[in-house]
């Protein structure tokens, strides 16, 4: 089977929701959306098997051949990973949804339709093979998370932070897009694969930084790195499954995946490793530090999420490092890669089930305001269990699955101070500092999260609804993915087999042609190691400063609200808003004038450089037909009555002599032989003139509106300067005859082919039939406009009226 | 709009067929003399503009109680559905045919599938220009 | 005979022109109507004015004038004559509903950002 077809089958399902929810009143359409999901997951897992042994599959579906764009859907290692992340997740997700969206208050239908449109987006993302379809379902992404973030769009936050996740990833979006356009020249080819192939051809190339750079933009922004993560708090206004789903697990993975995709191809450069490695690091301190600060249990995840995501940034970035080192050293470096990638496996599994718990927390108390919550402990024990494993996973504590990826990015960030190439070894010392300092606020926020809101005493009064338990439906979610956590723990080299081990070898291409080459195991207990000793000093510092909290929490206070990167983004908004009306102003006067004069003068300026620089100027006075009488006494009478349209002082004089203009036009088709034109002109005019007639009997007289003599002047001029352009126009076009006419074609077949005599006529039903189709309906259109401005105001004050 | 004028109205009554009935000459004669839809067309609208001068509104209104509006989807429907009908005998679309028939009453003929497309563009000139006039006079 | 329709030609549309840019609503639809006479006539002399006979088939006539600028120039006048129908209804219903003809007083104002 084309198995790329899989990755439309969530949006093809969308198209039937909305039916389901408007006819099956009765059943939760979450209920029906979650068979999606489901058989994804399950149809995705059968390929986990054959991937672990090495293979990889591939399904193409053209899209545009003659550009060699297509949708190529390639299962390896780390596709397969992410899929069941996604479809998995999903089902999770939707089962959650299906409690928390209450099926009569909210508009299902849309809620459902962009999770299976987001669905799509991101199984594109990591499924694609092709730069192109990769960018396209990349912004779909963006859009969709627009759209659900946007969901409950009656509130100005929602709206708000809709449009700054949209302004950001896009703008990301589009440097990618940069990105792989130079990557795509240089490797000439649109495939991830050949462009992988080709890197090697290319590493020198003098646009390669710039990619490199672009690219980043696009997996930064989407994946809330520094100084871009600042939409992602902002997007907590989703739905929480939403935030769950999107805003931890899957979306804002795809920078992630972007990275590790690329990583063969850009791990020879220095720049790449300091700027992902670096900017992971900075992201993963900044988002901790902060996320102490934050008041909502869902702004405290989201600042945690954008840690969590710096965390394995830097790890991705530190596992390029595998390929400037050789020997017996090299195994050490290997190791970032392998964290990395375990890491996201736990981060989606425990920052899921926390998000979920808040999500419960808010349903059942009615606040997420962390100062008015506490004492939750007895009330809803299964939650409380929940959040205590997922947040202690994520401190990285012993017996969850957290514990042991932290203790493999202690190792690799250590392991970076023996790097020896591109300054490393100078300021290599800072990775495993900045690193330890991080990982103390994490361990910090994560028992502030726990323990502020299940722990200490309830605040009676604080809290809007009486708490009670969640329902059994709601907590299975969050009760699948605590367990998973606590399992991975005990079977680690499992997973790592089944799932960590072939991301790797798809990351790393190059340096392993098998999983089973890679040769890492993951053990609890690995003896007293720095790494050890480092986590220690983690519980120990982060429990004195979780216990003096109110005393040092004041230190946020000293960042003025003015330095925030917030601010900035707010004001180059405002900035780029008012700016952009202002110049507008300039020129949009809103007076017709003005803007026919703009048309005007760029007619005469283009037409007249045009006719210099092509040097058209010649007049070819030998081909003119000679000098006819009736026809200088019709361009007298038309002059005439031209002029007389100009300076009637009454609307029956100017109309009369516009009817003029027309019979003189009809006299000139009667001269130079086109007697279906002079028909037709004769015919028009005295039909409009009728036109005229009935519709003048309601206008006004024809006024001058004080015109200044200025403004004439001015008019005048313009006027000329078009009527001298049209006239060279005229005398250059009928000298000059760049390619012969068709017409001797027409005249020529037109008895044998189209058995007509009168070839004008002919032209028109038979050679040009398409042109003269799309008159036809011009006409209609035209018919349709002035009944319906006529014919609807009369309805339109009738409805009125009855409503009065 | 009042009209009283006896002569006029008397004069119409007779003038009205005789345009009406060149306007048909001329549509069918377009394929080898001047003439043909548009021309066709717009005779038939000028020979009820006509009408429309002599007599009122309502008056054509009854005389002709026609929808111009369909008129136009009628002609547009028959000017599409000649150029989709090449399909049927798997050719291009737009491909006309010719072809001489022996008539009963008219003794062989010429037919021309392009005939039947200039008279759908005949049916939407009448009918658009038509709709157009008596929309504006309508209107008070 | 091309060099005086040239003239024409140009006569007409800085009629056309000047008219379109006057205050007054009427003088700008009558401008748009000398406009496109303007068109046609144009169309047809860049077609040159020779031939001296209709582009009908004809037995032992050779000279036709050119049929292609004809075919464009009658689809022209009927499509100028639909939008010359539209624009007299839209002037007449805009000043029905704002009381004036005034091209300066019909700007849209800052409210309707």
């Amino acid at each position: 089977m084309e198995f790329v077809w899989l990755i439309f089958l969530p949006i093809l399902a969308a198209i039937i929701v909305p039916f389901l929810y408007k006819s099956v009143k009765n059943v939760h359409t979450g209920w029906f959306v979650l068979i999606v999901p489901v058989a994804l997951f399950l149809y995705y897992i059968r390929f986990v098997k054959s991937v672990l042994n090495g293979e990889v599959h591939i399904s193409e579906l053209p899209w545009i051949p003659s550009y060699d764009i297509s949708f190529t859907a390639y299962i390896d290692g780390l596709s397969i990973l992410f899929s069941l992340l996604i479809t998995g997740i999903g089902s999770l997700v939707v089962l959650y949804s299906i409690f928390y969206l209450d099926k009569k208050r909210e508009k299902l239908n849309n809620f459902y339709v962009y999770l299976l449109m987001f669905m799509t987006a991101m199984l594109g993302i990591v499924q694609s093979d092709n730069v192109i379809s990769l960018y396209l379902f990349w912004e779909l992404t963006s859009i969709s998370s627009f759209l659900l973030i946007g969901y409950w769009f009656t509130k100005d936050r929602s709206r708000f932070g809709a449009l700054k996740s949209m302004m950001i990833t896009v703008f990301g979006g589009l440097m990618m897009l940069g990105g792989f356009v130079l990557l795509s020249i240089m490797g000439d080819s649109y495939s991830i694969r050949e462009l992988i192939a080709n890197a090697p051809s290319f590493i020198d190339h003098n646009y390669f930084t710039l990619a490199i750079i672009l690219i980043l933009l696009g997996a930064f922004t989407k994946s809330a790195q520094f100084p871009f993560y600042i939409w992602l708090p902002d997007a907590m206004e989703a739905p929480t499954p939403v935030s769950a789903y999107l805003h931890s697990a899957t979306m804002v993975k795809a920078g992630l995946y972007l990275v590790a995709r690329f990583t063969p191809v850009f791990a020879s450069s220095e720049v790449w490793i300091w700027l992902v490695t670096g900017i992971g690091l900075l992201t993963l301190f900044w988002g901790s530090f902060f996320a102490v600060k934050q008041t909502d249990l869902k702004a405290i995840l989201a600042f945690s999420t954008v840690s969590q995501l710096g965390l394995i940034m830097s790890l991705f970035g530190a596992s390029a490092v595998a390929y400037h080192v050789s020997g017996e050293n090299a195994a050490i470096f290997k190791v970032a890669a392998f964290a990395g990638i375990f890491h996201l496996i736990n981060h989606a599994m425990f920052k899921g089930s926390l998000f979920m718990v808040a999500g419960i927390v808010d349903h059942e108390t009615g606040t997420r305001d962390i100062r008015k919550l506490g004492g939750l402990m007895s009330i809803m024990p299964i939650s409380f269990t929940v959040a205590f494993i997922g947040s202690m996973s994520m401190a990285g504590l012993p017996p969850f699955g957290g514990f042991l990826s932290k203790e493999l990015f202690l190792t690799s960030m250590l392991s970076l101070n023996q790097f020896d190439l591109f300054n490393f070894n100078t300021w290599g010392i800072l990775f495993p500092v900045i690193a330890w300092i991080a990982s103390v606020f994490t361990f910090v926020y994560s028992f502030y999260f726990v323990f502020k809101t299940f722990g200490g005493k309830r605040a009676h009064n604080a809290i809007p609804k009486e708490p009670k338990e969640a329902p059994i439906g709601m907590l299975l979610s969050p009760v699948i993915l605590a367990i998973t956590v606590v399992a991975i723990f005990f079977i680690p080299n499992m997973v790592a087999k089944a799932f960590v081990k072939p991301a790797v070898v798809a990351m790393q291409t190059g340096l392993y042609t098998n999983p089973s080459d890679v040769d890492i195991h993951v053990s609890a207990w690995h003896g007293w190691q720095p790494e050890l000793q480092m986590t220690l000093g983690i519980i120990v510092v982060g429990l004195v400063l979780f216990a003096t909290m109110s005393c040092w929490q004041k230190i946020y206070r000293v960042q003025p609200e003015k330095l925030s990167l917030n601010t900035l983004y707010n004001g180059m908004m405002t900035f780029s808003e008012k700016g952009m009306n202002r110049l507008s102003r300039l020129y949009m006067t809103g007076l017709l004038r003005s803007y026919l004069m703009y048309m005007f003068i760029s007619i005469v300026a283009i037409t007249i450089i045009a006719l210099f620089m092509q040097d058209a100027f010649k007049v070819d006075f030998s081909s003119f037909a000679p000098v006819n009488a009736y026809g200088l006494m019709t361009a007298i009478i038309l002059i005439i009555s031209v002029i007389m349209v100009i300076v009637a002082k009454t609307r029956l004089a100017a109309i009369i002599a516009l009817g003029g203009v027309g019979y003189s036009v009809a006299l000139f088709f009667v001269i130079y032989k086109a007697p279906d034109l002079a028909l037709t002109q004769l015919v028009i005019e005295t039909v409009s003139v009728a036109l005229f007639l009935l519709a003048f009997r309601y206008l006004p007289e024809v006024k001058r509106h004080g015109e200044t003599k200025g403004i004439r002047v001015g008019n005048f001029l313009i006027a000329a300067a078009v009527g001298i352009t049209v006239t060279l126009v005229a005398l250059s076009a009928h000298s000059q005859k760049l390619i012969p006419s068709i017409s001797q074609y027409y005249k020529d077949t037109v008895f044998t082919e189209a058995a007509g005599g009168n070839i004008v006529n002919v032209i028109l039903v038979d050679y040009r039939g398409f042109d003269t189709l799309f008159e036809i309906a011009v006409l209609a259109i035209a018919a349709i406009g002035v009944y319906s401005m006529i014919k609807l105001r009369l309805s339109r004050k009738e409805k009125s009226d009855e409503s009065e | 709009m009042k009209a009283n004028d006896v002569i006029l109205q008397t004069a119409t009554k007779v003038v009205f067929f005789i345009i009406f009935l060149f306007s048909i000459h001329i549509f069918f004669a377009g394929h080898f003399a001047p003439g043909g839809g548009f021309v066709g067309g717009l005779l038939t609208t000028a020979a009820i503009v006509l009408l429309l001068l002599a007599f009122d509104l309502k008056t054509v209104q009854e005389a002709l109680p026609f929808n111009f509006m369909i008129v136009v989807a009628v002609g547009l429907l028959l000017a599409l559905g000649m150029a989709a009908g090449s399909f049927i005998f798997n050719v291009p679309f737009f491909t006309h045919t010719f072809g001489d028939f022996y008539l009963p009453l008219f003794g062989l003929t010429s037919l021309h599938t392009a005939m039947i497309f200039d008279a759908g563009v005949y049916l939407v000139v009448v009918g658009s220009t038509i709709t157009m006039i008596q929309s504006i006079g309508g209107d008070s | 005979m091309e060099f005086i329709m040239a003239i024409v030609i140009g006569v007409l549309f800085m009629a056309a022109v000047y008219l379109i840019l006057s205050r007054s609503l009427l003088r700008v639809i009558l401008g748009t109507g000398l406009l496109s006479h303007g068109a046609h006539l144009l169309i047809l002399t860049m077609g040159g004015l020779g031939g001296t006979s209709p582009p009908v088939l004809a037995d032992g006539v050779t000279d036709y004038a050119d049929p292609l600028p004809q075919a464009l120039i009658l689809t022209a006048i009927v499509i100028s004559f639909g939008v010359t129908a539209f624009m007299i209804v839209l002037f007449y219903r805009a000043y029905g509903e704002h009381k004036t003809d005034n091209m300066n007083l019909m700007k849209g104002n800052d409210e309707h950002d």
